[in-house]
């Protein structure tokens, strides 16, 4: 017993002050919402980023644009443009409310709005959700359970990841959906009950991802699923995930973050 | 031996030199490899444009450091090596699946990823929804069934499990996967191109850095160059970090599954610094876009490698501290000692790699046995144990852990002026190459096959837990149910990287 007690000193208190306090430091490297500066652009001479994105994400028609639900995040775009049109900065505040917002612009981002007064009621101070993993690599899952570690602590904001969706008010959705995981997805969603939820986490969730019309996958749950909330990303840093989830529950909205 | 093409882990060699025989001596040959120690890497076909399938077979001779390659050419059925190489099970089962191709007595012949097939008008191998197919029941009116699966209780991939039990006891666990099956090993073929680094950096996104690199090597043996010395230290980091992010993970899981709150606490919090080491030198946790073929997309500088140095100190110190914890609490080991034991003999019968192997007594690692990258002259010591139960594959990881750490403090010491890229030439034309890397769960295993303009006729891919699912089933047998999760963390292995 005095050896766990002694090992707790040396361990020290980890947990993030994050969103009283100031977010964790990201890494100088860390490829976060891109911006994009119209101003610098020469559509009609250069297109030297045309081909770049291998996924689809980035569309170069009469204006730059950038669909966060398609990209992976790798900078192949910004390393193809020699005038500094594309700029990924450090930005982790990603998550929004409808599909159509993910596209980025020369022009305002619009983060997730709050749920309504009705549903912040029900789920505002406790939300229970139920993870399916349906399809993906894994990385998702992998950065989602990491909000439960004691860095992060999710359980603090009384969200919880729990066992059955009968106890859930919500999914939260990684991977494509494969064609192999479209019945227990549905059948996950349908066992969990109203009103309820659904979070669509990673590129792969929001539209496929790397595996973007592969015949083996549905392309994401968006076309099955009504989703409330999209975090982007590849996957997305759990600092997107946590920022998305308070953001819904209008847990982010008095200090102005 | 004489009838097969020895090659060295990353050498690319035309295809024509590969000796092809028919069904009955490439099955003999590759029986007398397997019964001389040899260990099947990897065994995949490809239709060729006669119409029948190209099946070739890649064996691994760790205690020579060499592999060798052997092809087939079948028609419609070829007599089964499973039967008297248990290891061959499951590839010969893919072969069906995918190309139709029937391995005539094959005892235990079921979908392996309830995936469609190749061939263009083949017939599925499953009739239905993934994971409904005859499953092994015990028979008795004591027995009872334990369905788990495929949407788990925790945030983790899916996979269906059934348990054959008698009272709290195991008799009989087998596992169904392929709900991750998402056509990225299909994708593959006709590659590389702009999505391809994408792929091998999602086939399992744990072990991201171990699949890159062994992406990068055969795409390097067939372009023919050698990444440059800086890029070689580069990677060996990002793949040792890996490993540490892994095993501490899983360490502090397997305390977690038996109640042990500190140890699963404090290693939660360490894994997510080894992870922040790794997205200190790429900007991601997983390591996506460090490694490119040719050598590495990011380099380092000295103010980086200082933060690296101070960071794995102090990783190093604290997962000492949390881990003492662990091995000094007698609660934790009577639990660990003896809970899904294996012998060396099931072990190596069923082709386990990495760590799984090494805790049965197995001196097998590809950073000894097929040295690639600076593995070549750097020395990392192979950890092993010989109980073959979860207290070894624990003890092993932990092991390994620390040699990892003394082997990175070296790296960050040592590491190599110069450039971090060299670009690949293109792919040499109908050429086979096949790479090995050991990933923090064992031996990852590539081959890519290349037609005439030099693109990929086949990419093969075999994440370790392809050879390892079968392992964890045998390790159930006759333990209590409720071992279950300390047996299934103590392999931990990938759902995605097998259903691909």
């Amino acid at each position: 017993m005095l050896k766990i007690l002694w090992t707790r000193l040396q361990q020290k208190h980890r947990t993030t002050a994050y969103p009283k306090g100031p977010a964790p430091e990201l890494p100088p490297r860390f490829l976060g919402r891109p911006k994009i500066d119209m101003s610098r652009c020469t559509p009609d001479s250069c297109r030297s980023c045309a081909g770049a994105c291998p996924h689809g994400a980035l569309d170069i028609g009469e204006r730059v644009r950038i669909d966060l639900g398609k990209c992976l995040f790798c900078g192949a775009c910004e390393a193809a443009c020699p005038a500094g049109v594309i700029e990924f900065t450090r930005e982790y505040r990603m998550a929004v409310g409808r599909r159509g917002e993910l596209e980025v612009q020369d022009a305002a981002y619009r983060l997730a709005e709050a749920l309504d007064a009705k549903s912040r009621k029900l789920f505002g101070h406790s939300l229970k959700l139920r993870q399916v993993s349906a399809g993906g690599c894994g990385a998702c899952e992998a950065d989602v359970n990491v909000l439960n570690t004691v860095g992060w602590d999710l359980g603090r904001f009384g969200i919880q990841f729990v066992a059955s969706p009968r106890h859930a008010d919500g999914l939260l959705v990684t991977g494509p959906v494969t064609e192999n995981m479209r019945l227990g997805l549905l059948k996950t969603w349908e066992a969990v009950p109203s009103p309820k939820l659904v979070i669509a986490a990673g590129a792969c969730a929001i539209s496929g991802g790397p595996y973007l019309g592969h015949p083996e996958v549905h392309d994401g749950c968006t076309r099955l699923l009504p989703v409330d909330l999209f975090i982007p990303g590849c996957p997305p840093h759990p600092l997107t995930v946590l920022d998305g989830l308070l953001r819904l529950l209008g847990r982010l909205e008095k200090d102005g973050r | 031996m004489s009838d097969m093409l020895a090659v060295r882990n990353a050498q690319a060699v035309p295809l024509a030199h590969m000796p092809v025989l028919e069904p009955e001596a490439f099955r003999r040959a590759v029986l007398d490899a397997v019964a001389s120690g040899a260990r099947i890497a990897s065994f995949f076909g490809r239709p060729l444009p006669s119409g029948r399938l190209g099946v070739l077979c890649a064996l691994a001779h760790d205690h020579a450091g060499t592999l060798s390659l052997l092809g087939m050419e079948a028609g419609e059925e070829y007599p089964s090596l499973s039967p008297d190489c248990p290891q061959a099970q499951l590839f010969e089962r893919e072969l069906a699946e995918q190309w139709g191709l029937r391995p005539k007595g094959h005892p235990w012949l079921k979908p392996v990823r309830f995936a469609p097939p190749r061939r263009p008008g083949g017939e599925p191998m499953g009739s239905g929804p993934c994971g409904v197919m005859p499953f092994y029941r015990v028979g008795g009116e004591e027995i009872h069934e334990v369905a788990v699966g495929p949407v788990h209780a925790g945030v983790i991939e899916p996979g269906h499990f059934r348990f054959q039990c008698r009272g709290e006891t195991v008799k009989h666990l087998e596992i169904s996967l392929g709900y991750q099956h998402r056509g990225v090993e299909r994708a593959l073929t006709g590659g590389p191109d702009a999505r391809t680094s994408h792929y091998m950096e999602t086939l399992a996104g744990d072990t991201t850095v171990g699949h890159a690199w062994a992406y990068c090597q055969a795409l390097e043996a067939l372009g023919r160059v050698e990444a440059p010395a800086r890029a070689a230290v580069l990677r060996a980091a990002a793949l040792e970090l890996e490993r540490l992010a892994n095993h501490l993970g899983d360490l502090g899981a397997l305390a977690g599954d038996v109640g042990f709150l500190p140890t699963q606490s404090y290693c939660g919090r360490l894994r997510g610094d080894a992870l922040n080491m790794t997205a200190l030198l790429c900007g991601n946790r997983f390591g996506r876009r460090l490694l490119k073929p040719g050598g590495t997309g990011c380099d380092v500088d000295e103010r980086t490698l200082d933060e690296l140095r101070l960071r794995l100190d102090a990783l190093a110190r604290d997962s000492a501290s949390a881990l003492r914890l662990l091995w000094d609490a007698p609660s934790v080991t009577a639990r660990f000692e003896g809970a899904g034991a294996l012998t060396l003999g099931d072990a190596r019968a069923l082709g386990l790699v990495g760590p799984s192997v090494r805790a049965c007594g197995a001196l097998q690692d590809v950073r000894r046995n097929q040295p690639f990258g600076v593995y070549r002259y750097a020395m990392i010591p192979v950890s092993t144990w010989d109980t073959g139960d979860v207290f070894a594959r624990a003890h092993v990881r932990w092991m390994e852990f620390q040699r990892s750490v003394v082997f990175l403090r070296e790296l960050f010491e040592t590491l190599p002026a110069g450039p971090v890229l060299r670009a690949p030439g293109s792919p040499a034309p109908e050429s086979v190459v096949v790479s090995l890397v050991e990933g923090w769960r064992g031996e990852v295993c590539h081959a890519a096959v290349t037609d005439a303009a030099g693109r990929f006729a086949a990419y093969k891919v075999v994440d370790p837990s392809f050879h390892n699912w079968p392992g964890l089933a045998l390790a159930l047998r006759g333990q209590g149910i409720s071992d279950f999760p300390l047996c299934n963390k103590s392999f931990n292995l990938s759902y995605c990287g097998v259903d691909l």
